[in-house]
């Protein structure tokens, strides 16, 4: 393995923001049902996933996180009626920016897990790290290459 | 607090459940060194009795001011410790979990991986409560009054309960009378008690029980407000009859110029009604209800002269000119009854449902054996050519349960009871028919089942282990094509009748109600509780509260419980008069907030007002909170430009050093 593959595979670390009501409670629901999956994502709980602040996915890179996710209810079922649908249009936006700016977009993932949802959430994981791993690590925001 | 913060980290090995994977020493040792812990110690059940002292005692003599408990989910045991420091007299927000079994124990094996986590997300944890605040919960009154929706026979008893401990009832019926599913029930398993005779005394109680104010033929049309003051309005559907004048003579359908040509849904649609009707002899209430999608008069606008009902009714009960009217009032709970639906085999098409007269469900054949039903409890079914007495019946188990291909795997509790009552049923009305019942299992569960099923198998009903592929027509018989797979023998056997025991599935409506009072599904589509076990008829809302099949099939023992321990739950804010509300609410820093109201619009409880202050002499608008309808989403802050308006406990300063924290562990 080349030190530049090495690198790649290297795992990567995952900051996680999940709403109380829907995606904390199916990851809650994966454990009790004890399903495995990889470690190498943390769960920040928010009351809603309304509640994430676009700028945290950006401080979270930041501060040395490779992949970010923010998990919610479907849409249609958000515990406090809206707040999936806002943060679906905040964060559907960053990531559009993140991409402009030159951050892998597979840095960063949205989803709806719902609380009877523990395989779901597996599911989500795995994807959310095998997607940071092939970006490897986040080594800062790059300028972005033009061809004038 | 104004005082330095001092944390304590206690870790759980919640018995091997964490420490088996999780080096709990090792987590330990680790958070003695992050900033501001001054104790840690690991316990081997942290919840238990000395667990909880362990963490007293140290917050005394050791003057801890925060607290990290790293254990299972906060959704399971925040209470648990919040309490505990708060007897140790320290606020109880200044709490923080560390979910190290659920979201790491559970899930990794590899102890070295699970161990790393466990360590993260304690430094995550003590991060954020060395700045989290405290909090006051408030108290505000609670209104002594609950809805019920639906009146079956879980919210009727739920309603009786209720009302019996002299708290008032609202209970809405969709449809013009109370009894629900079981009304429609000829006898019960194991008992063979009469269903009617069990109920009629329940539905006359709960009519005119001066604590129950009930709304029949009415749905809810909004719910809002929160637990302790839910604001409810209810739509009364016209019934073109005047309540009040009816006497329930039933003139009015006989001499109907459409009378006896509708299906009748009591019957599930094997008897006929007229466009006015009553549902069933001992609907309560007694009242008449003109059926607007039937009616001549309301359809077509014209019913010869003049509509015959209206004619005949010797007090002059009927109302064309009756309109819906909405009825508000205010409640501290919600009780959902709302039932199932039984599943439609039409989407089992290999069984001809749709083809075959003598191919019934379940229900139907309760009516068909009942004495009230349409054929008067005599057993006669069409073959397609005329109406015989079956000599050969056919019961199949399983239709709709168990079964992913219909998309439902779940095992629907009642069938294999029922199909066993029919059998018998049959067995006392026609002793010399033979009678088979095919079943994949049987599950004969509860008190007096297993004697039942015993007893049945003893009346010379055939059990014969197979589920059919196919049933099809020869001659004027029908055709069961199955193997029986204990003597791995294919089966081809003729039947004059065959009764499919089909399962229970969520209502058509289910969607409604959950948009109405934000309740969520389960994997099998049923309203979902709050835990499967701890918390069976509590839902994520507060103050909303569910029974009986809405939350998943159950036989009527089940649901009777479960009723009552939704009314229990319910008459808890009720009896103290009183509830807590979060203290976890947002709050506007008024010295920095611009005056947008970004957040007033975005606020989906409209908790959020522009208000006028005085700043230095200049009139200012900044947005204020109203705690009391604030649920601590904290959408309103994501979306504020200057960062003014920030949700307690969940505040951007206390969320971007848990972020810091995780991410510095790379």
């Amino acid at each position: 393995m080349s030190d530049k593959q090495a690198v790649k595979n290297k795992e990567p670390n995952i900051v996680a923001f999940l709403c109380n009501w829907c995606s904390y409670a199916g990851a809650d629901l994966a454990g009790t049902s004890r399903v495995q999956y990889p470690a190498n994502l943390q769960v920040i709980r928010v009351m809603c996933s309304g509640r994430v602040n676009p700028l945290y996915v950006m401080n979270a890179l930041q501060q040395g996180a490779d992949g970010v996710l923010v998990s919610g209810c479907h849409p249609g079922d958000c515990h406090y009626m809206e707040g999936n649908y806002y943060a679906r249009r905040r964060l559907g936006m960053l990531k559009d920016l993140m991409e402009f700016v030159g951050v892998d977009p597979r840095r960063f993932h949205m989803s709806w897990v719902s609380a009877s949802e523990g395989h779901k959430w597996k599911e989500v994981v795995e994807k959310t790290v095998e997607d940071a791993k092939e970006a490897g690590p986040f080594e800062g925001f790059r300028r972005r290459q033009i061809d004038w | 607090m104004t005082d330095k913060p001092k944390v304590g980290v206690y870790i759980c090995h919640c018995g091997i459940n964490i420490a088996s994977t999780v080096d709990v020493e090792a987590v330990e040792e680790y958070a003695l060194k992050l900033p501001n812990v001054k104790v840690a110690r690991t316990y081997s059940y942290m919840c238990s009795d000395p667990g909880q002292a362990l963490i007293k005692e140290d917050i005394k003599e050791q003057g801890l001011n925060r607290i990290v408990v790293a254990s299972c989910s906060p959704r399971m045991h925040e209470p648990t410790f919040r309490k505990t420091i708060e007897g140790a007299g320290i606020n109880p927000y200044f709490l923080e979990m560390a979910n190290i079994r659920e979201q790491c124990s559970w899930v990794h094996e590899d102890p070295k991986e699970a161990t790393a986590k466990a360590k993260k997300l304690v430094a995550a944890s003590v991060a954020k409560v060395r700045l989290l605040e405290a909090l006051e919960s408030k108290e505000v009154d609670a209104e002594p009054a609950t809805l019920i929706i639906g009146a079956g026979i879980a919210g009727i008893q739920a309603a009786l309960d209720i009302a019996d401990a002299g708290f008032k009832v609202y209970l809405v019926e969709k449809t013009p009378s109370v009894g629900g599913r079981m009304a429609q029930l000829d006898k019960t398993f194991p008992t063979l008690d009469c269903s009617a005779c069990i109920l009629t005394p329940k539905m006359v109680d709960c009519a005119s029980h001066p604590n129950i104010e009930l709304l029949s033929y009415s749905e809810v049309d909004e719910i809002g407000g929160y637990i302790g003051n839910f604001d409810v309005k209810v739509r009364k559907k016209a019934r073109y009859v005047d309540f009040d004048k009816c006497t329930g003579c039933g003139d009015c359908a006989k001499e109907c110029r459409v009378a006896d040509r509708f299906p009748n849904e009591f019957d599930m649609g094997m008897g006929k009604r007229s466009a006015v009707y009553l549902p069933f002899p001992q609907a309560v209430p007694a009242k008449y209800t003109i059926d607007p999608e039937s009616c001549l008069y309301l359809t077509k606008g014209k019913c010869g002269k003049g509509p015959k009902c209206q004619e005949v009714c010797g007090v002059g009960a009927i109302d064309f000119e009756q309109e819906d009217e909405i009825v508000e009032f205010k409640v501290g709970a919600v009780i959902v009854a709302t039932g199932f639906d039984p599943f439609d085999p039409s989407r089992k098409p290999e069984y001809g449902y749709d083809n075959y007269p003598n191919v019934i469900t379940g229900m139907e054949m309760e009516r068909l054996v009942s004495a009230s039903g349409p054929t008067g409890g005599k057993v006669m079914i069409s073959n397609g050519e005329e109406e015989i007495e079956p000599k050969e019946v056919a019961f199949i188990k399983c239709v709709g349960s168990r079964d992913a291909s219909v998309g439902n795997e779940y095992c629907s509790r009642v069938c294999c009871m029922y199909t066993a009552k029919q059998a018998h049923l049959i067995r006392e009305k026609l002793p010399d028919a033979n009678i088979r019942i095919y079943y994949m299992d049987v599950r004969a569960f509860g008190k007096g089942y297993e004697e039942f099923y015993d007893r049945v198998r003893r009346e010379n009903v055939r059990y014969i282990r197979g589920n059919p592929s196919e049933i099809f027509k020869k001659g004027n018989k029908l055709v069961v094509k199955v193997e029986d797979t204990l003597t791995a023998t294919p089966l081809e056997d003729e039947v004059d009748m065959v009764v499919l025991g089909v399962g229970l599935e969520p209502r058509a409506e289910m969607r409604e109600i959950m948009d109405l009072l934000r309740l969520s599904q389960s994997t099998d589509r049923f309203f979902l509780e709050a835990h499967p076990k701890l918390g069976p008829v509590d839902t994520a809302t507060d103050g909303v509260f569910i029974a009986g099949c809405c939350q998943g099939p159950k036989d009527i023992p089940d649901t009777v419980a479960q009723a009552k321990g939704a009314a229990a739950s319910a008459m808890i804010p009720m009896a103290r008069g009183k509830v807590m509300i979060s203290a976890q609410v947002a709050e506007v820093n008024e010295a920095t907030c611009r005056g947008c109201s970004f957040c007033v619009e975005i606020c989906p409880y409209s908790a959020i007002e522009m208000v006028t202050v005085n700043r230095f002499g200049h009139e200012l608008e900044v947005a204020r909170v109203n705690e009391a309808l604030c649920k601590g989403c904290g959408s309103c802050s994501a979306a504020c430009l200057s960062d003014s308006i920030q949700p307690k406990s969940f505040r951007d300063s206390q969320i971007l050093p848990q972020i810091a924290a995780l991410g510095a562990m790379r």
